[in-house]
């Protein structure tokens, strides 16, 4: 063996190391740091494995369960997608137009909370893009909804 | 009018571009010069023709002319001009439509500025870049058709996407990602040209590219740090990179064409290389124009993907296309791709370049896997996936902060195999400054590993390329008594190549310590706060909330606070945080306030408000050095441009060496550094 098809050899065998070294890093990685989008039925019907990873919820806020305290800046909401429901908290503001009824993403985990009921702690909570654009309803533009700020200040 | 105009330019350039692609072709095979003359100015032509078609288009937009359907699509008389006028890019045809123009223009030069020029590579080259043109009009005059009719014609259309028109950076991000993305083309062009021509084996293509790589090199890099600076500004969370796909889209076209950059430097010097440099280059066009299908065709969701129906399929054979083609050329050219020299020792510049590709690659590989999986997942398992920032972080940072040593290794070491002495004088004082860095890292209370390592070699990177700059000074300060400053200057001059990489080091220095720092040292406050009271922000800041206000513009509507920023107790600044209202738009798109000092920001956004201003909701990030990732990015872009101009007196110079001796080597020519 000449020394250049021995070095050449060396090369190509600490090539296929890294490389599969590399690989098995990263598919390790991407098989813990997948997000999943799920419903809330799909998040139930998951049972113990969906515990403790990260996950994005999406659904609909039900209405009447939202529950927000501003002084804490701590909301409880539920979030449902036909018959099943899941119970949401996140610390922090929700966004300005977050209301009942409306589409949502939630990113965080399902936690178990001690009395048993288990909580989606959400540590980040998106309003839904719907893919088509709906007029806001009457009463429901911003121009009207915030008439007494505009007419505050007129300058 | 304007829109008939527009549709049959269109049409008339498609025509022209094929005709050219034959003539150029066709020409160069049965070598017949008018043949390829003549297709040479029918790139003149389409340059011209699609031009029109940009004016009428622009015209449109200023004009309201709502019977072309892309102005009904993204126009709206409410919308401030400047925002009108750069809504040519804001939805998939009108970006189609602006890319084709780019792609014309970037044709008409390379043909102006090379025909004259020998070489039967020239004519190969035009047709390629004619094929790229042909498959962006069938876009245009297809599925990506900008000038449809609107029947009836609608009196008002719903203006762009808010978070378009937010920001005036929207007016220069997309260009620059234009320009930075379809010039691109031009060294792939380039490669392709030679290939055809059986111009491989030597570094021509390489020659007549360079420029042009650094040129869309730089572009790219401005357009990322752009859009970095835009989302910044405009999404209100405080961040610039969240390893979105359309953000990847234009990252990984710029590893590799980085990976170029350093890779071709080993094929000049030492004739290896040659194969990888030709995949390098088709890789990354090709990952140009995937970055367009992942980002045009909705196949991923995305803060800014257009989704739009089968333009998708389009790419999709367009990439495949370029795919068999290179392939069959680089088979084709396999024997003119071996190699002639060899590197000489570990210990050299070479290796460090074949290393920086190594990490380059795997980098690229990394961000391809992730923002491709979703979409595997999804047809295989059938699941709804996304891969989180996570992943991305855990395997891009050890690559990061691997590329940040070699970066302060390669400028340090000759290409020459390097001797102990040489080795530990050149790497001792980045050492040395690496270790301060821990040090005050430490100090500062930074505990991650990777972060400390990041500070350590950005240090060491620092202090190594800036040691290039004064070791070559002071050389020419004793060997020819010049002044510093004239040292320096004459250094530079010298070899602008080689020292505007230098530069460009020291900005990615500034972009990744401005990154780590602010991602290490990131704080954030949130509260609500009635009128008149305030937020604390750390040990002796506050913001304090002053009024809440309103106010209605033609397009839209504004709720805004106004914050006074204490500190200790002193008004040291006003603040006015915004939340915006477009008709369009479910959700308010914020404007949120933000005080740049050098040592970093203090970023405040209105989260929410009570209907009756009686209070609001606040948050305040504090950012260290964030400023610098904007300014490295700005100074990367300056070294490229002194890569890329031609050194004084080059001609003439080449031109006196020929005529005399070759022993002649004055000024210019000669690097006054060993290297």
């Amino acid at each position: 063996m000449s020394s250049t098809s021995r070095k050449a050899a060396t090369l190509t065998i600490a090539g296929v190391i890294v490389a599969a070294a590399f690989g098995y890093m990263m598919f390790g990685g991407l098989e813990s740091n997948v997000v999943y989008f799920l419903t809330p039925a799909e998040l139930v019907a998951r049972g113990e494995g969906v515990y403790d990873r990260a996950v994005r919820l999406g659904g609909q806020v039900a209405p009447g369960s939202v529950q927000w305290d501003a002084n804490a800046l701590d909301l409880k909401f539920r979030v449902r997608e036909g018959t099943h429901e899941v119970v949401v908290h996140s610390k922090g503001a929700p966004p300005q137009m977050f209301r009942d009824g409306m589409g949502v993403v939630v990113e965080g985990k399902y936690v178990r909370a001690a009395n048993g009921q288990s909580v989606f702690e959400s540590k980040n909570l998106m309003i839904k893009h719907s893919e088509e654009y709906r007029a806001p309803k009457d009463g429901q533009m911003p121009q009207e909804m915030y008439k007494s700020l505009i007419k505050g200040v007129s300058s | 009018m304007t829109r008939l105009i527009g549709a049959n330019a269109l049409i008339v350039a498609l025509g022209v571009t094929v005709v050219g692609l034959l003539l150029v072709t066709f020409g160069a095979r049965r070598q017949r010069a008018e043949w390829v003359e003549a297709g040479y100015s029918a790139t003149y032509l389409q340059f011209a023709l699609v031009t029109a078609a940009t004016f009428a288009m622009i015209f449109g937009l200023v004009s309201h002319d709502f019977s072309i359907d892309y102005v009904a699509q993204v126009g709206s008389r409410a919308t401030p001009l400047y925002y009108t006028v750069i809504s040519l890019w804001g939805a998939l045809e009108g970006s189609i439509l602006f890319w084709g123009w780019v792609l014309s223009l970037l044709t008409a030069l390379v043909v102006f500025w090379n025909r004259d020029r020998g070489g039967k590579l020239i004519p190969y080259t035009t047709a390629t870049l004619l094929g790229v043109g042909i498959f962006f009009q069938i876009l245009l005059v297809g599925p990506a058709h900008p000038f449809g009719l609107v029947s009836p014609v609608p009196l008002d259309g719903p203006g762009p996407n808010p978070l378009l028109q937010n920001h005036w950076l929207m007016g220069i991000h997309p260009p620059l990602l234009y320009l930075g993305y379809v010039g691109m083309t031009v060294p792939f062009a380039f490669a392709m040209g030679a290939m055809a021509a059986g111009e491989v084996g030597d570094t021509g293509w390489i020659r007549l590219s360079r420029r042009w790589l650094l040129g869309a090199w730089a572009f790219l890099t401005a357009a990322i740090i752009a859009g970095m600076w835009w989302s910044y500004e405009v999404l209100g969370w405080g961040g610039y990179w969240a390893w979105d796909p359309v953000e990847n889209a234009s990252f990984m076209p710029w590893l590799t064409a980085t990976a170029f950059l350093h890779s071709v430097m080993v094929q000049e010097r030492r004739g290896l290389l040659k194969l990888w440099n030709l995949n390098l280059i088709v890789a990354t066009f090709v990952l140009t124009i995937l970055g367009t299908f992942l980002t045009r065709s909705g196949v991923l969701t995305s803060v800014h993907a257009f989704t739009e129906g089968n333009i998708g399929y389009y790419f999709l054979v367009a990439i495949a296309i370029v795919l068999l083609l290179s392939f069959v050329l680089v088979a084709g050219n396999s024997e003119k791709l071996t190699s002639d020299g060899q590197l000489e020792g570990t210990a050299s510049r070479g290796s460090v370049f074949l290393l920086n590709n190594l990490f380059l690659t795997a980098f690229t590989f990394t961000v391809l896997v992730g923002t491709l999986f979703p979409l595997v997942a999804e047809a295989v398992r059938g699941v709804k996936v996304s891969v989180g920032e996570p992943f991305f972080n855990r395997m891009t940072v050890p690559i990061c902060v691997a590329l940040l040593f070699l970066m302060g290794v390669g400028p340090a070491l000759p290409w020459k195999a390097a001797d102990r002495a040489t080795i530990r004088r050149k790497l001792l004082p980045p050492a040395i400054g690496s270790g301060v860095a821990l040090l005050v890292a430490l100090f500062a209370g930074t505990r991650d590993v990777f972060a400390l390592l990041a500070f350590m070699f950005a240090a060491f990177a620092l202090v190594a390329n800036v040691g290039e700059f004064v070791e070559g000074a002071r050389l020419r300060m004793q060997q020819r008594g010049e002044s510093a400053p004239l040292a320096l200057s004459e250094l530079v001059n010298a070899n602008r190549r080689r020292y505007g990489g230098y530069v460009a080091h020291l900005g990615v220095v500034a972009v990744a310590a401005a990154i780590t720092a602010a991602s290490t040292f990131k704080t954030e406050y949130e509260g609500t706060i009635k009128k008149g009271e305030s937020l604390k922000i750390g040990e002796n800041m506050a913001v304090r909330l002053d009024e809440v206000w309103g106010r209605e513009e033609p397009q839209r509507a504004v709720i805004g606070t106004t914050l006074t920023l204490l500190k200790n107790g002193r008004e040291i600044a006003t603040l006015d945080p915004r939340m915006n209202f477009y008709p369009t738009s479910q959700q308010p798109v914020p404007t949120p306030a933000v005080r740049s000092r050098p040592t970093g920001d203090i970023y405040v956004n209105l989260q929410a408000f009570q209907q009756d201003g009686s209070n609001a909701t606040l948050r305040v990030i504090v950012e260290p050095l964030v400023p610098w990732i904007w300014l490295g990015g700005m100074i990367i872009c300056c070294g490229a441009l002194i890569s890329m101009l031609p050194v004084p007196g080059a001609a003439r110079v080449r031109a006196a060496a020929r005529a005399e001796s070759a022993e002649r080597a004055p000024g210019a020519t000669t690097p006054v550094t060993a290297s």
